[in-house]
């Protein structure tokens, strides 16, 4: 997702960076897109990381 | 990536915002930071761990957890010493690569763009809420979130669930449900969705760490209603959690213990202690939402989420801004991850004029050429991950018993191999020493091999000269009591991998093109609306319909929940996908073969009927499966038999119709008339929900009307809980049964009568209503059939089976092929447009790249040892592999781009003719021999 440039024709702003945003701005890149994933913590990831196991299969989260 | 930013305005117009972002300092310098971690350790300063929802200390410098992305540390700056008080500066010199920068200043960004998705999350419930059981009065009453991390062993106790009051491990634990949900004391009437399955969960593994708590489930409802959800809750009962249907009113000391008084249904008052009290506290609306809808100008629904509709779930009030996860409504992870794809599809399809303009392909050095007789020099590179690795083995003997080793020409450790900084170290190694194999022995390969090729890639070499030994879980994790041991076995796995690095040769990295089309199976709404956000992206499809007409199961259906008319967004619909030039449809059109792989199929599609009906062929890239379900007919009830019992369908139709005695004078509702355990063993998920808005309908036509529902879990899980409210005040009466006691239908002359056991007033009751309305569930339509044309892993119900039910839940195990609908699982209308949209989304990706990575680990035949028994073909469970005539003779090849590398075919050819790419016979015997040759070097 490397360094922003100001102006990037198709580029898509995805406000918040737990699992839902990084996703969308995963696929989002795969389409094509430049992505601006702006998360106000200083880490991505948002509360999954925060999770040990997942229902109902219990695999890891991170 | 922008972290540490808040977004502060958004001007403009779809297509061209301009969004003005804040970037807080981290007052570290991200290109210098080196994740070593010495910071933290100097830092005289304690800081309240939020990431351990504040059970643990930690320094204002410090990272949240080890695989934090970005890896740099950062100084919060409402605990340090200097951004509050001026002195301290302890850690600028104790930082080795002078990375601590206090004069960073926060910096404003105007950022061009496009489309924006709005994915902010949750918010937490107020603590006051939680007060009323005990919460913040009592030190073992916690919060789930907080006992989440209390049983993780990453987390502050390394997984031992203690009580705060003594640190005895409590032997009795109580789940407390809906605590901030479904409760309109604290304005929150709508339900969490989640705190059922992470209860049942965390449930489970506290059972895990030790068999003999006991754990009882306080509860309103079970709403496990998700795919296969049901069956965790089951085995949840199998092993001894109990689940007791009672709202707790109060939790009380009592000598060491906490005391909770609860009321169960048959109106008895009980008192049970317990040692530790969780609250399974609800999802709120992001703290900060009414901020978000004051500066993107999109509206907010009454509890604060973002305001959606039905029909198209993700579309916020404001053009060009899409709303994805729990901002959205409370949602799962699996929910959150399919609405991200649908958001990542709209914002797609709504740039695709400028699609591609913004992005920069990264670029590698030309791969250097090893061929088979080259030197073999290998380099070998111990990881101490931190102290993870180092504190049980000594990794210094490690690398130097590998140094010894023949063709091992450079060896070193790394205090972290995967920092930034180890990275350019691996670089800078494999040129020096002119290196043609790495092996790494440090964590798993299954989250770190990628890494690691990434760098042989960036340093010329290709990404297979490469050999991981997982010396973490498999040597310091699991044998921690015994270093010395454990120093042994990491020698004798890095023994191994070298005698395999010796013998691996580079594989080629192969692409194949992709044909720009896409094939829809099934033209209800699921099939129409992915095949309509195809064409919106710029892309054709084929939809095929088994029946004479599009449309599926919303010809049925009149209504939502919410009130918006079905019928005029079905005509909508169709209009477009028959109008549409990028959507050819084919009615009374079934598949009749598949061949080809993904980018590259090719089918033969039989349409139209009797003498008309033709049969051609069309070449696509991907396949999406919308082949939807049906209502299930169950044989009991009377249902067929008489005509006062019908299903919630034909009610719903009734209802939609003229004559006034539509909406009979008294109805009894039975739920689960054929889910969960009747005739099928899953929940349908829709029948609660289908049956409330009936009720609503009828009480709407017909106020007088009485209605009495029978049920086991009312499941009107996020907003529909609503409804639920209302129907109640509208004086609808809901009565719980066990599935060991069901309601039982009989005719009696004209009358009908319904006996049920009243589970309130503990007796027997007989009524004899105008009306039963069954709630019947959903069954998939013929998943046999294309399971067997195309190779599709179904689940034990017959529904397919996605590819990862959390991270890939609408892909399927064969690449290229997704699935949406009702044929992946029961669901509403508005969830099957989302996974329509989502499952466009990633059958878009391949026709947008026009192209398709094989990965390079891939089965390959020998034809001369090849026989051509066909036994690697019946067993390739991906269709990887098929039949050629190769001289007249049948010979089988892989299709690289299908294959999934999972050695099922290798291992089963009779005549070894099939090897793995990367795991030949003669690599892993090899990797045997070094394992018995202790000696040998």
């Amino acid at each position: 997702m490397g360094k922003a440039m100001n102006h990037r024709e198709g580029s898509v702003m995805v406000l918040g960076g737990g699992i839902a945003g990084i996703q969308a701005a995963l696929d989002l890149t795969e389409l094509g897109f430049y992505v601006y994933l702006v998360e106000k913590s200083p880490a991505v990831g948002g509360v999954m990381a925060q999770l040990d196991k997942t229902f109902p299969t219990n695999d890891c989260s991170l | 990536m922008l972290t540490n930013a808040d977004l502060l305005a958004l001007e403009g117009t779809p297509g061209n915002f301009t969004a003005t972002v804040n970037l807080r300092p981290r007052y570290i310098d991200a290109d210098s930071c080196t994740a070593c971690g010495l910071c933290t350790q100097y830092c005289p300063r304690h800081h309240v761990d939020p990431y351990n929802e504040g059970l643990s200390i930690t320094r204002p410098i410090h990272i949240d957890y080890a695989q934090a992305v970005p890896a740099t540390y950062y100084i919060d700056p409402s605990s340090c010493l200097f951004l509050q008080h001026e002195t301290c500066q302890i850690c600028v010199p104790v930082c080795q690569s002078h990375a601590i920068n206090f004069k960073q200043q926060p910096e404003e960004r105007k950022l061009q763009i496009g489309a924006v998705i709005l994915s902010p999350g949750f918010g937490k419930i107020d603590p006051k809420t939680l007060a009323k059981f005990g919460y913040g009065k009592h030190p073992d009453v916690v919060t789930s979130f907080e006992f989440e991390r209390m049983t993780t062993a990453s987390g502050p106790f390394m997984g031992e669930i203690k009580c705060f009051s003594d640190g005895r491990h409590p032997k009795r634990l109580a789940f407390i449900q809906c605590v901030g949900s479904r409760d309109i004391g604290c304005n929150n009437g709508y339900c969490s969705s989640v705190c059922c399955m992470y209860a049942i969960k965390e449930a489970l593994v506290t059972k895990e760490h030790d068999p003999e708590v006991d754990i009882t489930i306080f509860y309103m409802d079970i709403r496990t209603q998700g795919k296969d959800f049901d069956a965790a809750r089951e085995r949840a009962e199998a092993i001894g959690i109990k689940f007791v249907r009672a709202k707790v009113a109060d939790v009380t000391p009592w000598e060491n213990r906490l005391q909770l008084t609860y009321a169960t249904l048959d109106g008895q008052h009980k008192f049970e202690p317990f040692d530790l009290v969780v609250l399974s506290v609800g999802l709120e609306s992001p703290k900060d939402a009414k901020k978000i809808a004051d500066i993107t100008r999109i509206d907010l629904n009454k509890y604060d989420f973002c305001a959606t509709n039905a029909f198209n779930p993700l579309q916020t009030s404001q053009q060009g801004i899409v709303v994805a996860g729990a901002f959205q409504g409370p949602k799962d992870i699996p929910e959150s991850v399919t609405q991200s794809s649908a958001a990542a599809s709209l914002a797609a399809a709504s740039l695709k004029q400028v699609r591609g303009r913004g992005v920069e392909m990264k670029t590698y050095p030309e791969e250097q050429k090893v061929a088979a007789d080259d030197e073999v020099r290998i380099g070998v590179f111990v990881c101490h991950c931190g102290i993870n690795i180092s504190s049980v083995v000594d990794c210094a003997a490690v690398a130097n018993y590998a140094g010894d080793m023949k063709n091992v020409t450079f060896y070193t450790e790394n205090l972290y191999s995967c920092s930034q900084d180890a990275q350019e170290v691996i670089k800078k190694k494999i040129k020096e020493h002119k290196l043609n194999r790495v092996v790494i022995a440090a964590c798993s390969p299954r989250t770190h091999e990628p890494l690691f090729q990434e760098t042989l890639r960036d340093a010329g070499l290709n990404r297979n000269l490469f050999e991981m030994v997982n010396i973490r879980d498999q040597c310091s994790w699991v044998h921690a009591g015994e270093p010395e041991l454990a120093t042994i076995k990491s020698k004798d796995l890095v023994r191994m991998a070298v005698a395999k690095a010796r013998l691996i040769q580079p594989l080629p990295e192969q692409t194949v093109p992709v044909t720009a089309k896409a094939l829809v199976i099934g033209a209800g709404v699921a099939g129409m609306t992915a095949a309509l956000n195809l064409a919106e992206q710029g892309f054709d499809s084929v939809l095929i319909e088994k029946g004479d007409a599009v449309g599926g199961n919303l010809h049925h259906l009149h209504h939502t929940l919410a009130g918006d008319a079905v019928q005029s967004h079905l005509q909508t619909l169709v209009d477009k996908v028959t109008k549409s030039k990028k959507v050819d449809v084919l009615c009374n059109a079934e598949l009749v073969q598949t061949a080809g792989f993904i980018g590259n199929f090719s089918s033969v599609i039989a349409s139209g009927k009797g003498k008309t009906r033709v049969e051609q062929t069309v070449d696509h890239g991907v396949i999406i499966v919308a082949t939807g379900g049906r209502e299930h007919r169950p044989d009991k009830y009377l249902l067929g038999k008489s005509k006062k019992v019908v299903t919630q369908q034909e009610l719903e139709k009734q209802l939609a119709g003229k004559a006034k005695t539509r909406a009979p004078g008294s109805i009894v509702m039975i739920q689960c008339a054929g889910s969960r355990g009747d005739d099928l063993n899953y929940c349908s998920k829709v029948c609660c929900n289908h049956a409330l808005k009936n009720i609503l309908k009828v009480k709407e036509i017909n106020p007088d009307s009485q209605i009495v529902v029978l049920y086991r879990d009312m499941r009107t899980y996020g907003f529909a809980e609503d409804a639920y409210m209302e129907a109640r005040k509208l004086g609808v009466v809901f009565i719980p049964y066990e599935v060991d006691r069901k309601p039982e239908v009989t005719e009696k002359g004209a009358k009908i009568q319904v006996r049920f056991f009243d589970s309130i007033m503990q007796e027997e009751v007989v009524m004899s209503p105008d009306l039963v309305a069954l709630s019947v569930g959903i069954v998939p339509d013929d998943t046999d059939t294309l399971s067997k044309l195309l190779k599709l892993p179904v689940t034990a119900n017959n529904f397919f089976l996605e590819a990862h039910v959390k991270l890939r839940p609408v892909e399927l195990a064969v690449s290229g092929v997704y699935v949406c609908g009702l044929a992946h699982g029961p669901k509403p209308v508005d969830e099957t447009i989302v996974q329509a949209q989502a499952a466009a989304a990633k059958a878009a990706i391949p026709l947008v790249k026009g192209y398709v990575k094989v990965d390079p680990i891939v089965s390959s035949v020998e034809q001369d040892k090849c026989i051509g028994c066909g036994l690697c073909v019946s067993l390739c469970p991906y269709g990887a592999i098929v039949m050629q005539k190769v001289d007249g003779k049948r010979k089988a090849e892989t299709i690289a781009a299908s294959c999934k590398a999972c050695g099922i075919c290798a291992a089963h050819c009779p005549t070894f003719a099939i090897s793995m790419g990367g795991f030949t016979n003669e690599q892993i015997n090899s990797q045997i021999v070094a394992f018995g040759a202790t000696g040998d070097r």
